[in-house]
Parts: structure tokens; sequence; C-alpha cells
């Protein structure tokens, strides 16, 4: 268990807390068919069609990533000491990110972000919803609002889940908060760098084509009920699901889910890895149009070891997400697909050399940084600045809410649309009030 | 028994059950699901439910078959389902009153509690995590309190009272923690959990004057802290006298409240909502456990009474409330009275299609299986154990591996499988919270997943029931009191004999399936292996593809 698992406390849950209902919407606004109501009216035109967000669980170091600090000294940048030159001249990553290094005319680096919480779950919440937690609503978290805007409502039609996580879910909120469990993620489970990749549901081990389509005829076979209530709402529900269920399973959409075609120089260059293969997933599943890929990066939470760690996870990232922008590039998905790097928060620019820790980083909310590319941010920028040893914002902070404002403008979705609650409160997608501060979109990004 | 053998047998089958007298126990009839009764005004509840249809002109269902009956009953009482030899047991019984007597029987079992519980844990919002944050060990002592005050028979005005009016910590004092359930602990928010849980109502929906009198009676309630992390003692704090708001204090009927100095206004409001003068309390109440056992309420949804969306039978809910004031607010009276009635055991087979015929219940209503009724059901039909997180594991949390899910007291305890299906979040307590909707992710994951793959090619009852075989036509009325509390018909045995012979054998399985089953090392043991039948090679396969079958049809999926 990680340490300073701070919980929300009773008060801390309270003080916020204001009845916001409104009378409006009596009837309420029932979740059934009526997901997205608004979603029609998003007729803006938005540079960004879909989103692969590579979430940094467990919140990645600043300072041994894209933030480094080599004049602090070693009880800041331990043995990490040589950042490197991109290929935009004045930005130095870590020297573990060589092949980012070389991407880096295609992404811009938040540099100052912050919120100043150091527990996962509140900053997970608040980086995932763009909420701080208090005011008695459980907001859905970015990837359950793009797809509710930009899925099956705004004119997606693919059969694979508009949300697809991988391989497994956070867990820790309900991604979808008060949407409920329709607007959950699918998470694909199994893992890409194996063959097959044994996406939970669609594609299972050891049972061929051909019994798939036998074991069907049996079950019809014997769904004696069903056949007896064929008019019944229920029956009809369940078999319009079995039929997209069959769909994916035998039909041509699933066939995404199978690395093979993909060439083997490509598949080496995004790494043979669980994250590696995602990403070239993830690639592969924005181009059959699905608008939110997540893939939950697990094992930053490095509070012992940390830089052995960095030292086995920073070539893993660095090979499939450099492999990944050059990739979405060169095959013209980059202009509309947005690459949204980050974790819960950074880690505490102070190495913490003592034992039990023995070189180890702490949660650091006060300070960390976020990496976007692609829809319509431009690239080759660094926004906001720390200082000397990356443990205070020294200009432009960017919170939480300029970010997620900021990418649902690119990719056309109204922040003051409501989204549909279940019991008919008022609530639209983003308040900029409800953030930490202020809200200043990335402008000079976009 | 060799594998040909094996097909051959099951190929048999079809023309054997055909043979079969009437009497063996063999294959059930063509119409599993219903007797040729019609219902009759046996009980007061038949005749009311009964008299608006008639005036309605919608023919009700049948009454169900035994089969159907003792799953229903299962299900919808204890949460859990039969297993085959209880299904077994009631269809053979020649009994007259037998249905009765299983409900008498099943309102006795633990599991009743459980179940019950677990609908309460959900309306009171039993959870430790965000945004409820109630903590592990307050969950249990609140779940504690409810289990207790369910399985002991508190009546339920006693219920409601030690909810409201409880002092303490929520440690140690379970009900306190009904104020420390809420996303929002000001007088309005507490008012608002009150009017959702006791009166039915929602307060967004009342005008502002009706709130602020209502939050007046919890205007001194206070919450403080203590030397032990995450205690809070929950209080009646006469000190603390905000803008006199208790002095506003009114009913939410509008009459002032008349409260003594020294007085918690909680206990004013306690007595006045219990009294069986109060029309609010007992139909909230009666409403809810019809809502439970039929679907959906008589007032529908449960938690939305209101003047624009009346009873659709008056007269019926006003039956209930009396008899739940007669009987002492004994709400297990209200079970039995509504699972003894022909209306509950009309066919789940509707004859009308139509909105008036679903909201005046002339059949029973096809649901899916709530989240934790589904897994513990495939639990216990193959005899495997699921594994169940907390998101904060520590300090007090300790998880059996046979946990089942029905008896999960906190709602931050769950599995990717509960929240796939549904299972409600507890973040407000609303009856539609719940959603038991079945999408095609959920689909997926029963028809192809190796979750569910994986329990039914481990199964230790399967392969006990293979083992134990001696033809196997066994294995298939095994199967299918296991999972569907019924004996087979005679077209499933034929549709059944016909895959074993043809799909099976040519299905490329026959590599992994020549795995050696325990069965061989039996038959190592000297007996003859043609004997019994043996659990190997493509005859487990096909008995496998069947219970795969089964518990993918919709008479499984689905209360029916």
């Amino acid at each position: 268990m990680s340490r300073n698992h701070s919980m929300l406390t009773a008060g801390e849950m309270t003080r916020r807390a204001a009845l916001q209902r409104t009378l409006l919407g009596a009837g309420g606004l029932m979740l059934g068919g009526a997901l997205a109501p608004q979603a029609r009216a998003q007729a803006k035109a938005a540079k960004a069609k879909a989103v692969i967000q590579i979430w940094m669980w467990g919140g990645p170091c600043h300072l041994d990533t894209f933030d480094p600090k080599p004049e602090a000294g070693n009880d800041f940048t331990g043995p990490l000491t040589k950042p490197i030159e991109t290929n935009v001249s004045g930005i130095r990553i870590c020297e573990l990110l060589p092949l980012l290094a070389k991407q880096a005319d295609k992404y811009s680096i938040l540099r100052s972000m912050t919120h100043g919480i150091n527990g996962h779950e509140t900053a997970s919440y608040m980086v995932q919803t763009g909420h701080k937690p208090g005011d008695g609503t459980v907001y859905p978290g970015v990837g359950a609002v793009v797809s509710l805007f930009k899925g099956y409502a705004g004119g997606y039609k693919g059969l694979i889940p508009p949300y697809l996580v991988m391989t497994k879910l956070q867990g820790r909120f309900a991604e979808a908060g008060f949407l409920g469990s329709r607007a959950k993620p699918f998470a694909t489970g199994g893992d890409p760098s194996q063959t097959p990749f044994l996406v939970e549901g669609v594609v299972a081990e050891g049972i061929t084509d051909k019994r798939q389509h036998s074991r069907r005829e049996l079950l019809h076979s014997l769904n004696t009920l069903g056949q007896m209530a064929p008019d019944d709402p229920q029956v009809l529900e369940a078999a319009r699901s079995e039929q997209a269920a069959y769909d994916l399973i035998l039909g041509d959409a699933g066939k995404v889910f199978d690395l093979s075609s993909e060439k083997d120089t490509l598949r080496d260059a995004y790494g043979r890895t669980r994250f590696g293969q995602s990403c070239l997933m993830a690639r592969r599943l924005v181009e059959r149009g699905v608008p939110y890929v997540t893939i939950n990066y697990e094992g930053w939470d490095t509070h012992k070891g940390h830089f052995q760690e960095m030292r086995r996870k920073l070539p893993e990232l660095d090979k499939g997400m450099a492999t990944l922008l050059r990739d979405l590039s060169d095959r013209g998905l980059l202009d509309s697909t947005i690459v949204w790097w980050g974790g819960e928060f950074g880690r505490t620019p102070r190495v913490q050399w003592d034992p039990p820790w023995n070189g180890g980083r702490n949660h650091f909310g006060k300070v960390f940084s976020h990496v976007v590319a692609g829809g319509g941010f431009k690239g080759g920028h660094v926004v906001g600045e720390t200082n000397a040893t990356g443990e205070d914002v020294k200009s432009r902070p960017v919170y939480v809410t300029d970010l997620i404002t900021s990418m649902y403008d690119l990719l056309g979705i109204d922040c003051n649309a409501k989204l549909p609650h279940p019991q008919g409160l008022d609530v639209c997608v983003m308040k900029p009030e409800t953030g930490v501060a202020g809200s200043n979109k990335l402008t000079e990004i976009m | 028994m060799k594998t040909s053998l094996l097909l051959g047998m099951l190929a048999a089958m079809a023309v054997g059950a055909a043979a079969e007298p009437e009497s063996a126990p063999r294959a059930a009839a063509q119409n599993p699901y219903e007797t040729a009764l019609a219902p009759q005004g046996r009980t007061a509840i038949d005749r009311l439910v009964l008299a608006k249809l008639e005036k309605l002109g919608i023919q009700p269902a049948p009454l169900c078959s035994d089969a159907v009956f003792v799953r229903r009953a299962f299900l919808d009482t204890i949460g859990t389902l039969p297993t085959g030899k209880e299904a077994l047991a009631f269809i053979k019984d020649e009994a007259p009153n037998k249905r009765e007597t299983l409900i008498d029987a099943l309102l006795k079992r633990p599991e009743f509690t459980d179940y019950w519980t677990m609908r309460w844990d959900e309306a009171l919002r039993v959870k430790a995590e965000f945004p409820i944050n109630l903590w592990p060990n307050a969950v249990q002592a609140y779940h504690r309190w409810i289990f207790t005050a369910l399985r002991d028979g508190m009546p339920y005005d006693r219920f409601a009272r030690e909810l409201l009016t409880a002092n303490g910590s929520n440690f140690r004092v379970g009900p306190v923690n009904f104020y420390r359930a809420v996303q929002d602990k000001s007088p309005d928010g507490i008012a608002h959990a009150v009017a959702q849980t006791f009166l039915g109502e929602r307060s967004e929906k009342w005008p502002k004057a009706k709130l602020a009198g209502v939050a007046a009676f919890f205007s001194q309630l206070d919450y403080k802290a203590t030397g032990e992390w995450k205690e809070e003692i929950v209080y009646y704090d006469p000190g603390k006298v905000t803008n006199g708001l208790a002095k506003a204090a009114a009913f939410p009927d509008g009459t002032p409240a008349q409260i003594a100095p020294d007085t918690d206004p909680r206990k004013v409001f306690a007595d006045w909502l219990i009294t069986d003068k109060n029309p609010w309390f007992a139909r909230v109440a009666v409403n809810r456990v019809w809502a439970w056992l039929m679907g959906r309420g008589i007032i529908h949804e449960p938690d939305d009474l209101r003047a624009d969306n009346p009873p659709c039978n008056p007269e019926l809910l006003a039956y209930l409330q009396k008899e739940l004031i007669a009987a002492k607010w004994d709400l297990r009276h209200i079970y039995r009275l509504i699972l003894t009635s022909d209306v509950y055991q009309l066919s789940s087979i509707a004859r009308t299609r139509s909105a008036a015929a679903e909201a005046n219940f002339a059949s029973y209503p096809l649901r899916r299986l709530e989240a934790e009724v589904l897994i513990d059901a495939l639990n216990q039909i193959t005899g495997t154990a699921e594994k169940y997180v907390s998101a904060i594991p520590e300090p007090f949390t300790f998880i059996p591996d046979d946990q089942r899910a029905i008896q999960l007291g906190d709602g931050s305890i769950s599995s990717s499988f509960l929240e796939m299906f549904g299972r409600p979040a507890r973040d407000t307590g609303l009856w539609s919270e719940r959603v038991n909707k079945t999408t095609p992710d959920q689909t997926l994951h029963m028809l192809n997943s190796s979750h569910i793959q994986r329990k039914l090619e481990q199964s230790p009852k399967f392969q006990t029931l293979m083992r134990n075989a001696t033809a196997p036509r066994e294995v298939i009325g095994g199967l299918y009191l296991m999972i569907l509390s019924r004996l087979p018909t005679a077209p499933e045995l034929q549709a059944i004999a016909s895959y074993a012979q043809t799909e099976a054998p040519a299905a490329g399985v026959a590599a992994k399936g020549g795995k050696p089953g325990k069965g061989d090392k039996a038959g190592k043991s000297g007996k003859s292996s043609g004997s019994k039948y043996r659990e190997s090679g493509k005859g487990r396969e096909a008995a496998l593809d069947i219970a795969w079958a089964l518990i993918n049809s919709q008479e499984f999926l689905y209360r029916h």
C-alpha cells in the first residue's frame, strides 16, 4: 500500500458542500436512451477526433522525465545528471528518453502543472475529471465525457466500444461518475504483447470460429424461454446484445485486436512490451474511429529504488510513446488525435536517500509535468516554468481545468453543454470555477 | 467411457427420452414454465390486482410451474439459486400447500437476512469510500446494525426511529452512520436523505419552505472527532442554535412543530414520522417491499412519490399499509402476503404486452439477475469463488475466499464483474442506481471471457457430476437442475443429442480436450471404465458446451 494514503475526511467533503440542486428537469433526465442529448448541437469545427491518454499510474517524476534539473545537485537529480537535447533547440529532457528527444517537435511539455494534492485517490479524481471533490457530485472522467459526445451520439458507428481501456480499469473511482455503468469504459484485459491478445470476451483461447458458430447454434436451440416469449422487451434486448457481441467475436471489427497483421519492424519499434504494444493497439483503434483510448500504464509510484525503476521503465516508455507519435504522424493521424501523457501528480524533487526508501521519491502534487501532442496542440513548445529544483512553479501555473477545457475545445465539446444527470440535476461538462483556480486555456499552443 | 460410446449414448438419448413413460422425471413438459391454472381471487392481493386487470380488460398470465416457482421464490426471497437437489425435491413434492411451505422456510433462512440487508445497505448508502466516506470500521458497525435489526425482526417503526435519533461513535453505534452516509451533511442535505429514505420523496422537487421546515429538525445535529483516527461522534448539541433554525421546524405536511427546550428535535420528527396516522411512512415501506419482489413499485419508482406520480392501484397500496400497521410493523408479514399470493405466481410469459399490463402486474416481469446474485449463482453452480477487493484494504477489511457477493456489506468492496453488471455505487441510495440492463460487454463477458470459461472448465462440481454419473442423461439432467432448476424437455434433449453427435467432435478441440481428466485416473484404479460415465475428451467438452449454453440462456440470466 502506498504511503500518504490520504482519504477525504468528512470535513473536506462537506466544507464546500452546498445545495447546488435546482428544480430544473423535474422529470429527471433518465440515463436510458437520453445519453448526450446535447451532443448533436456540437457542430463546432473540431480539430481533434480522438484522444489517446497515456495514464502514468502512480505519478511519474517530472525531474526524471520532461523537466530535468541537472544543476540542482545530487540530492535532486540522483544519478540522472545528463539531460539530452531534443530536436527543438532549447528543450532538454531526461537522458533515458532519447527517442522522444527526436520527436519533441510533435509535442508540448506542460511543466507547471499544479494542484497541491498528494493522495492518489483525490489527485486521480482531480486529474481525470477536472473537478475538485467535495461538492456532492461524482463527475465522470474525461474519457466518459469525450466518448459521450464523440461516441454513438456524435456519429461514431463502430462496434468497438467508444471508450476503451488497456488493459485494466483504474478502479479507484468509477470512471463514469454519475453517468453510470453505461458510460463505463471497456477494459480489454489480456496483454497485447502476447499472441493472441486475449481481449476479455472478444478473443477466447482455444475456441475456433467454427466452434463459436456451433456453440451459438446450441445456445439458440436451448434458449427455450426466449423462444416462448420472443416479444418480451428483455428478450429483445438480450438478443440485440448477443448480436452485437457476436459481431465482435466473429465479425471483422474484432480483427483490430489482431496485431499480427502489423509489420514486425514496426512492432519491434514500439517495443514488445505490454505498454509498447498497447500504444500500437491505440493507434489501430483511433485509426478505426474509436474516440477515446486510455492506456493505464502501471508502476510509476516509485517510493523505493526509484532510479533502478527509471532505468528499467523509461526506455520502455520512450520506445512506445516515441513510436506512437511518429507512427500517428506518418499516417496523418496526429493532426486529429490528441496524445495526452501524465499521471495524478509528480514526485518529490528531493530524493529520499535514507532507508527504507534508499533513493526513492514521494508524492508531489505541487508541481508536475504533463505532455500533449496532436489534435490541434502545437508541438515543440514548453508551457510554464519551474524553479531551479523543480519544487515550485515559477511562471504560468497550469491547472488541470486549463488542460481539460483546452482539450474539450479542440474536440469541439462545449464546456457549457449539459451532462445527463440521473436525478435531473443541472450539471454542465466543465464549470471553470469548479477548478483549483481560474481557467486559462493553453492558447499558447493551440 | 470411451468417447465414441458416450457420443453414441448422447445421440440415442433423444429416442430414449421420447420412449420414456410420462411418470419418469426424465424430461419436463414442452412448456416447462406454466400450469394451465388461471389466477384466482384467493388472497386480498389477488382480488385487488385481478379486479383492476379486469377493469382494464387485460388478461393475466396463468400460474407458473413448480419449477419456475421454486427458482423464483429462492431468487426473490434469499437472492440465492436453489441447488439441483432443492429444486428436484420441491418439484417432486406432492403436498398441496408446498408453495406456502417453501415461502415460510425461505423467510427463515439466513440468506433472507443477507439479501434483505443488501437492499437496505443500498438504500442507506453503506459504503466506506468516496463520495460517502464512512470508513471501513464505521461501515462494519452500520452494516452489522442493519443486519442484526433485520435478522431479529426489529419492527420497522423502531428501525426508522433508531436510525433517526441515535447518538454516539460511528465505530460503536451503527445507526449514527445514517447521518454520515450522505454527500451533504448540512441540515438541507440530511433532510434530503430523510425524505428519500422514509418518505420516498425527492426534496429537490419540494418547495423551498418545506425543505427548510424539515431541515430545521436536523439543525442541532453535530459531529466531532475523537483521538482515534477517523472516529467521529454524531450527537445532538443543544448548544448549537444556528439562526434559531430549530424553532422554524415544520413537518412535511406543513404543521409547525412544537419543540420543548432541551429536546432533541430529531426525536420530535421521528415520533411524528412513525405514527400509524402518518400516511407516508407505511406506504413507502410496503411499496419498497413490493418493488423488491415484483420488479416495480405500486408507485414507481419507489423513491419518487409525488402527487403527479400516483399509485397504479391505490386500494392495493392501502391494503398493504393497513396490514403492516396491523402486524405491528413487521415487514416479513408483507413479504409473506406478497409471496403467497397468486399474483406473485403468475407466469412470466405475458398474455398482453402493454404499459398498462406491466404497471398492473398482469405477468411476472422478466428481470436480469442483479450483479451480486448472478455471480453468486455462477459460483454456486460451478463450485468456484470470486475475488473481491477494497480500494482501501486497510486496516479493518478481511475478505474471505468464499465471500458471497450478496453478503458484501461495503459498497466500496467490489470486482470488475460487479461493476460491469451494474451494481449500484451507493452514492445516492436511489432505486435507479442499480442498472439491470443487458449490454453487449456483459454478453461478451458471459459468452466468451476467460473468467467465465475458467469457471466452467475448472468447476469441481461439474467434475464430480461427470465422475459419478452412470449415463450421459444424468449429466444433462444434473446440469439442468443445477443451472435452470428444472429437467430438460424432450426437444432440448434432442437438440443436445444432435449437438453431441455432429458438432463437438468437429470443433477442433480434440487436442485441447485430450488433457487427461481425473476420470482417467479413477479408471486406473481397477474399476471397469465402461460402467461409469467418465469426464474426459470430447464428451467432457460437449457437457461443458451445454453448461455454457445454459448459463447464457435468458432462462438463467433473468428472473422469470
